[in-house]
């Protein structure tokens, strides 16, 4: 008797009552607007972060001689007026319009490219060691004059959804590292300020709201600054985040430090004493767990200004630089009149990062629902 | 004969507070006994709670041992974690040192009042039982050395399975029905008797020496309450625990204790045997205490007996014996002067009052 697998009886059962976890799941499932906030993120991530070699047509840094391209068009129809099911682009032709005195480009129906799925393009090493060359879409040609140009390209003839997709990759990892350093700082901080209470709270306490009296700008263009010129990208990178989490985890800490202030009255933790736990299994195995609920949502709500961050940062040219491509450098390269009057398309990076943002917040606000199962509404 | 486990010695405990001083046990003395149930009565805030967060060495913040000494008798036993017998100084020991964790949950267990707030709203009762057993109890893994002059025996934690077995088998002791299925919920989906026994059975997995009650049933109606002390008395004959009952309920007490001490204001005011103490009550609180139960049967137009007066404020505690302005045999010039000391009054009866002085 007593062991610890489950007859069916007692399977039955633990249908029966339901653990808070299902319970947060099933309230979370009605709310339909944070359901697609995180399908939308979901697929972003999956997309962008794991497979962005595979997702994106051309390779970050393949050049062509069509710079500056407007966006091509997909076609079905063509100029005869002849439905094909296979979608199709026209060659594009460079002209020089003397009015103007600029290259434009015009479509030459003459020439027909076909668009097809899972094509042959660039080759790529998935995730640094799984060398492929398929791509998710692709043109089906061996023609070197072949280019597809979905969102245009720039002014060194490069692919710019391509360069959206790879710097999506950056945006979205620098939230999300930054995030998770932020949570663990800012958690385990805010633990030991609020359990501790006394000198390490007070040193804890005021050294956030040092923290959050320094002007944003100025500090992380000082803590950017700092970061040495000869570095390679990917630690600038990674300095770049580790500079944004630690510039922000004071907010979290504070709540924390709050939400534990409060729990720790709590009758649990005086019988978890009592018990023979040691103060840091109080902290993190009783006391931090009762805090989660409110620190996922914080984290979710947080993400987007996290990516912001990075983005205004490099935009002012104090984040990444290329060659990184994120969602910032390449804001930067659109931030001209010129590119503005001329080059329109080059402000496609602006509705991803608007999209990406509107569904963090319409997850976190349908989290913070949901995971207070037993409220109202 | 009785084995001693704890001996108290004049323990003081002061809280150190902007207002001043409050002496909040003034004074205790007591011995707890292998397997002996001691009851400890008193009105709210006589010191009753500080006394066994003083055992222990939980007092909370502002307050401190000042004077006194708390002996623990600890006996080698199979499946603990230490190998001697000793005899431990538990004021003397860090409050959050290795040695007190061990002794805190293994070798004394306690149970509070509030089993509603008592366990971790994110953990089951399984994993609240698990994380006493895995923090306390050790399985015989083998005897080596049988060769050398004294036999070693090796111990291991328990596995996740073990534990989980163990945890479903003391839900069952202690009276939870279903318990199989029980070990997965989580306090929410217990009743108030379900969780005190589920405090009652993380306390006693642990197989402690002493289990601290610290007004166990007060938060539960009164069937509950007699099913949790027909529990704890059943564990009590299995493991032979020393029980320290904290209460302000002299019914309970008089079915649970042998031995019973009152206090008042953080004084020891009288100490008996249960029967001496029901029948033959030498302190005039003790007594007072004592008229003041309703009694089923009995109707009367009389009002409930109460004792006179307030509890006095603890910064300005009365000159002579404490309870002197609200004693009905209070002697002018002689009580509001003289401190009481402790006296033997009969066999096994002390009492601090001036009429036996």
């Amino acid at each position: 008797m007593a062991t610890a697998t489950l007859s069916p009886a007692d399977k039955k059962a633990k249908q029966v009552s339901q653990s808070y976890w299902s319970l947060v799941w099933w309230k979370f499932k009605k709310n339909r607007i944070a359901v697609i906030g995180g399908i939308i993120l979901l697929t972003m991530y999956v997309l962008i972060c794991l497979f962005a070699e595979f997702v994106a047509p051309y390779d970050l840094e393949r050049r062509s001689s069509y710079t500056e391209a407007p966006p091509i068009t997909i076609r079905f129809i063509d100029d005869q007026g002849k439905f094909s099911i296979q979608p199709f682009v026209y060659q594009y032709e460079r002209k020089v319009d003397q009015a103007i005195r600029r290259r434009t480009f015009v479509e030459n129906p003459a020439v027909k490219y076909p668009v097809s799925l899972f094509v042959k393009g660039d080759s790529y090493k998935l995730w640094g060691f799984i060398p492929g060359d398929i791509h998710l879409f692709g043109l089906k040609t061996d023609d070197p004059k072949a280019a597809m140009f979905l969102m245009g390209s720039d002014s060194a003839g490069r692919d710019y959804f391509s360069r959206i997709i790879y710097g999506g990759r950056l945006s979205l990892l620098i939230g999300l590292i930054g995030q998770i350093l932020t949570l663990v700082l800012g958690s385990v901080l805010g633990a030991i300020s609020g359990y501790y209470g006394g000198a390490v709270d007070m040193f804890v306490q005021r050294f956030t709201e040092f923290l959050a009296a320094f002007p944003d700008i100025p500090l992380f263009m000082a803590l950017a600054a700092a970061i040495p010129q000869y570095f390679s990208p990917i630690i600038v990178y990674f300095m770049l985040t580790l500079i944004l989490a630690l510039v922000r985890w004071g907010g979290l800490a504070r709540q924390v430090r709050g939400l534990i202030l409060s729990l720790r009255e709590r009758e649990y933790v005086l019988a978890a004493k009592s018990a023979g736990a040691s103060d840091s299994r109080i902290m993190f195995r009783h006391l931090l767990p009762g805090t989660m609920s409110h620190v996922i949502v914080i984290a979710t709500l947080s993400i987007p200004g996290m990516i912001l961050a990075e983005t205004s940062l490099s935009w002012l040219g104090l984040g990444l630089r290329p060659p990184l491509t994120s969602w910032g450098v390449l804001l930067q390269e659109a931030a001209t009149v010129y590119a503005i009057r001329f080059a329109p398309w080059l402000l496609w990076t602006v509705p991803f990062i608007i999209l990406v943002i509107l569904a963090f917040n319409m997850l976190g606000d349908g989290l913070r629902d949901a995971l207070d199962p037993y409220g109202g509404r | 004969m009785a084995e001693k486990l704890i001996e108290i010695t004049d323990l003081r405990v002061q809280f150190d507070v902007r207002a001043g001083i409050v002496k909040a046990v003034d004074g205790l003395d007591l011995t707890i006994n292998r397997g002996q149930t001691v009851g400890v009565i008193g009105e709210s805030g006589c010191g009753k709670s500080v006394t066994a967060r003083a055992i222990l060495q939980m007092v909370p913040k502002p307050g401190k041992v000042a004077t006194g000494s708390i002996l623990y008798h600890r006996k080698a036993k199979e499946g603990k974690k230490y190998e001697r017998d000793e005899v431990l100084e538990i004021t003397k020991l860090s409050s959050d040192g290795d040695v007190i964790r061990q002794i805190r949950g293994g070798e004394i267990g306690m149970i509070f009042q509030e089993p509603m707030s008592s366990l971790t709203p994110v953990y089951t009762a399984g994993t609240h039982i698990n994380e006493a057993l895995f923090l306390h109890r050790l399985i015989p893994l083998q005897k080596v050395g049988d060769q050398m002059a004294a036999e070693m025996m090796k111990y291991r934690s328990m596995t996740k399975e073990e534990a989980r077995n163990e945890a479903v088998e003391m839900l069952r002791r202690v009276g939870i029905p279903k318990p199989v299925e029980r070990v997965d919920s989580y306090p929410h989906q217990l009743s108030g008797g379900q969780r005190q026994r589920v405090m009652i059975a993380i306390a006693l997995s642990c197989r402690p020496e002493m289990l601290i009650a610290d007004e166990p049933t007060t938060a539960l109606d009164v069937s509950i309450e007699a099913q949790i002390l027909d529990v704890m008395r059943d564990m009590q004959k299995t493991y032979n625990m020393a029980i320290m009952f904290i209460t302000h309920n002299l019914g309970v007490i008089a079915e649970m204790a042998e031995e019973i001490v009152v206090m008042y204001m953080g004084k020891q005011v009288e100490r008996a045997k249960t029967v001496d103490l029901f029948y033959n009550p030498k302190h005039p609180y003790t007594q007072a205490l004592l008229k003041s139960i309703p009694h089923v049967g009995k109707r009367t137009n009389e009002r409930l007996a109460t004792i006179e007066g307030m509890v006095p404020d603890p910064f300005h505690l009365p000159n002579g014996c404490v309870f002197h302005p609200r004693c009905p045999k209070f002697m002018p010039g002689k009580c509001d002067k003289i401190a009481p000391t402790y006296q033997s009054v009969g066999e096994h009866h002390w009492a601090s009052c001036l009429l036996y002085e």
